[in-house]
């Protein structure tokens, strides 16, 4: 390879002591000129390793050569070819883990910013839709023509791209979501300074233009259940529930006033807006020293959004060290330069409250590794005599989530694992009761945004074979 | 969007809203809980189902206008439609033949016994009722009651109205009597559910009680309504309602319930500003 290797084009951020005080979006996105320049580094391998990292196969080189060749919009229907929602994985997604760590420039070099670019091109069709016209969806077909009805259970990512393939496809969709509002984690988990709210209804509007209809307020096992929803005529369902029920560390003093799963904290902030109280009435406390324990992208999330709730030291405790933390590196950036303090190798052994029952302290003890666990991390082991106490304000657990319980406690046809996931086929998703479906952290514990989004997309494949079999038997 | 098609003023700040959710109505079983969303600035507020008429498509709720988002919701017309509602959350009560059913409401608790009493005597128990309020005026859903009960108690803390004194102490003439019962609901405030928790646990009488912690989702997913119960975290949304009010950790519960008491003093005062005294009381 002759040609000299160029860095990655940077994407400009709000400065870090700015932006630890307001709700707006961190990074500000690529203008114009910056994604030619990046999309132009694109090598345009024959071997297109990238889209092998890909859980949704995104034809990666495609749209970044069209970007190069100032094809923004082309480069946009190319990407939701294969993907519904490019503005949010553009954002969210761990490309370092994925398309950007089998990029080919990744072995000598810095990888192609790939999700920078999806994220540039989504952005610019959203901006520019209305000046061409071209790209509003206008060939689907009518509703009389659909090939039959698809029920999808919770709006979250998985449930979102199985309801937009199945509309490709031909079907006649409705989501049902327990909450108010659709978007699932998206909308309650993950804060508007990584995925604006605007864009988030952007691709949920997007999604319904494909003929999808959403029925808010629905929760499957106890409004309809599963056979209710057979008997109006469903021929197959998706259960896309995610992994909404919180864990506990269980140890003393968890419940006292104060204390917050990582869930009811975001859920309070970002669904609720309690970042708007007291114009918005759900209230949250959020005291001067804020600790967050875990280390992964919601502990991220959880200690981000207390800096802008005006909290004055937020910590990270974390058992490990920094290299087994399993958030995104560019999200762990973002907290460090925010002003987020990791205390790493510290254990929480209690909680300690006051007379009125409200955290007031923590007490923890310092870890050291030992040998690799299960995980292929190493095992934080205690030290012992090691304890002492943090004074605290506020706690928020963020040591992840199993799969929430509702769809599994009223189905007792359903079959899941001993922590609640469900079971499914690998290969088509399909669960215990035929014509039922399951993907996401419904099924796989709390992962990723785009490994529910691949598993939604599988699951809809599946589904499109399953049903036309049924409707080849009764013809 | 849900159309209230009746209100009525049940008592000075308790008020009735029956609500068109034909699925929901279908659906609801005694103990469960519907959660209100007036509109989209509002609060999320969990509310028992305290009727319903599944061939109308009606639930009617039943509530006090303590903070902000209920007094709000009490200014509602029939016409006027709720953004949202979600339900039947919580786990039904477990409705058996079980012989003799005491069911004990104060307050505004008597709207969730309602449906729990028509239940146990629709499943065939001699069911004993008290209910209980502060005054005569806050004494709700009498006739209602009465029509499920085989007997029924009534008692203000005033005198006004039935016995002059608290539902526990007809409680406790009863279990002096000697009187054969088998199950204890008891529905309403804190300290009137953990004085009835301690009258029964010494008689190892089942005692069965509605807890009412802070919630948001309503489906477990955040957790902010767990109580420990018999040593163990649950969740008052999924595990609950009911709980066995003898392993109720009391305490913790109280505290919990009053995690925010500046911020809803400060959302009412700020309502009843913003309306300058025209709404509300």
């Amino acid at each position: 390879m002759s040609k000299q290797l160029k860095e990655r084009e940077e994407m400009p951020r709000q400065p870090a002591d700015v932006r630890n005080k307001n709700f707006e979006e961190v990074a500000l996105g690529y203008t114009p000129e910056q994604a030619i320049v990046e999309a132009k580094r694109c090598l345009q391998c024959k071997k297109k390793t990238c889209i092998e990292g890909c859980p949704v196969e995104v034809d990666i080189p495609e749209f970044i050569r069209l970007i190069g060749e100032e094809k923004f919009m082309e480069a946009a229907a190319k990407l939701k070819e294969t993907n519904a929602l490019p503005a949010i994985c553009g954002r969210v997604c761990p490309q370092e883990e994925q398309c950007e760590l089998t990029c080919v420039l990744a072995k000598r070099d810095q990888p192609i910013a790939i999700g920078r670019l999806e994220r540039f091109a989504a952005d610019w069709e959203a901006a520019h839709q209305n000046e061409s016209g071209k790209c509003d969806v206008t060939d689907e077909p009518p509703p009389s023509d659909r090939i039959a009805k698809v029920a999808v259970v919770g709006s979250g990512p998985a449930g979102l791209t199985a309801a937009g393939e199945l509309a490709c496809k031909g079907y006649d969709v409705t989501i049902f979501e327990a909450l108010h509002d659709p978007g699932g984690v998206l909308c309650y988990g993950i804060p508007p300074f990584r995925l604006p709210r605007t864009i988030l209804n952007r691709e949920i509007d997007y999604v319904k233009s494909l003929g999808v209809s959403i029925e808010t307020n629905a929760i499957v096992g106890k409004l309809y259940t599963l056979c209710d929803l057979m008997e109006d005529g469903f021929s197959a369902i998706f259960i896309g529930t995610g992994a909404g029920l919180p864990q506990f560390l269980k140890i003393p003093g968890e419940n006292l006033c104060g204390v917050y799963s990582a869930n009811e904290y975001l859920t309070r902030i970002n669904l609720m807006k309690a970042y708007k109280f007291p114009e918005y009435p759900t209230p949250i406390n959020i005291g001067e020293k804020v600790v967050v324990i875990g280390a992964g992208n919601v502990a991220m999330d959880a200690a981000r959004c207390s800096l802008r709730m005006g909290a004055k030291e937020v910590a990270i405790v974390y058992r490990r060290s920094r290299t087994e933390m399993p958030a995104r590196e560019e999200e762990i950036e973002n907290a460090l330069e925010e002003g987020v303090v990791f205390q790493l190798l510290t254990n929480p052994v209690r909680f300690i409250g006051d007379e009125n029952g409200f955290l007031k302290q923590m007490e923890v003890m310092r870890m050291e590794l030992g040998e690799p666990d299960d995980s292929g991390r190493r095992r934080p082991v205690p030290i012992e005599g090691s304890n002492f106490i943090m004074d605290v304000d506020t706690a928020v657990i963020a040591v992840g989530q199993n799969p929430n319980p509702v769809v599994r406690e009223c189905e007792t046809d359903l079959k899941t694992t001993k922590w609640g996931g469900i079971v499914v086929d690998e290969e088509t998703m399909a669960t215990s009761i035929p014509g039922v479906y399951a993907g996401g952290d419904a099924v796989t514990g709390a992962a990723t945004v785009i490994t529910a989004m691949g598993a939604g997309k599988k699951a809809a494949r599946a589904i499109d074979q399953y049903v036309r079999g049924k409707l080849k038997e009764t013809k | 969007m849900y159309k209230v098609v009746r209100k009525e003023c049940l008592a000075d700040v308790v008020t009735l809203l029956e609500v068109e959710a034909a699925p929901i109505a279908r659906k609801a079983r005694a103990g469960q809980f519907v959660i209100v969303r007036q509109r989209e600035d509002t609060e999320r507020v969990p509310l028992t189902i305290s009727d319903w008429n599944r061939e109308a498509g009606t639930i009617t709720i039943i509530f006090q206008h303590i903070g902000r988002s209920t007094t709000e919701l009490s200014l509602v017309e029939p016409g006027d439609s709720l953004r949202d509602v979600v339900g039947p959350l919580g786990r039904a009560t477990e409705v058996e033949k079980s012989g003799t059913v005491v069911c004990i409401g104060g307050g505004i608790g008597v709207a969730e016994l309602r449906p729990i009493a028509k239940a146990m005597k629709q499943a065939g128990n001699t069911v004993i009722s008290i209910i209980g309020a502060r005054d005569k005026s806050l004494i709700i859903l009498e006739a209602e009651m009465r029509a499920s009960s085989d007997e029924l108690f009534i008692t203000t803390d005033n005198g006004s109205y039935g016995r002059k004194g608290f539902v526990s102490e007809v409680l406790a003439d009863l279990l002096k009597d000697g009187r054969k019962i088998d199950v204890v609901y008891a529905i309403g405030p804190v300290p009137m559910m953990r004085v009835i928790a301690e009258q029964t646990r010494p008689h190892g009488l089942k005692t069965i009680v509605s807890l009412d912690a802070i919630m948001i989702d309503g489906t477990g997913m955040c957790g902010a309504c767990r109580v420990t119960v018999g040593g163990q975290t649950k969740f008052t949304c999924c595990d609950g309602p009911d709980f066995d009010a003898h392993q109720v950790n009391w305490d913790e519960l109280v505290a919990r319930k009053k995690m925010y008491l500046p911020q809803e003093k400060e959302q009412l005062e700020r309502f009843h500003e913003s309306c300058a005294g025209g709404c509300g009381k």
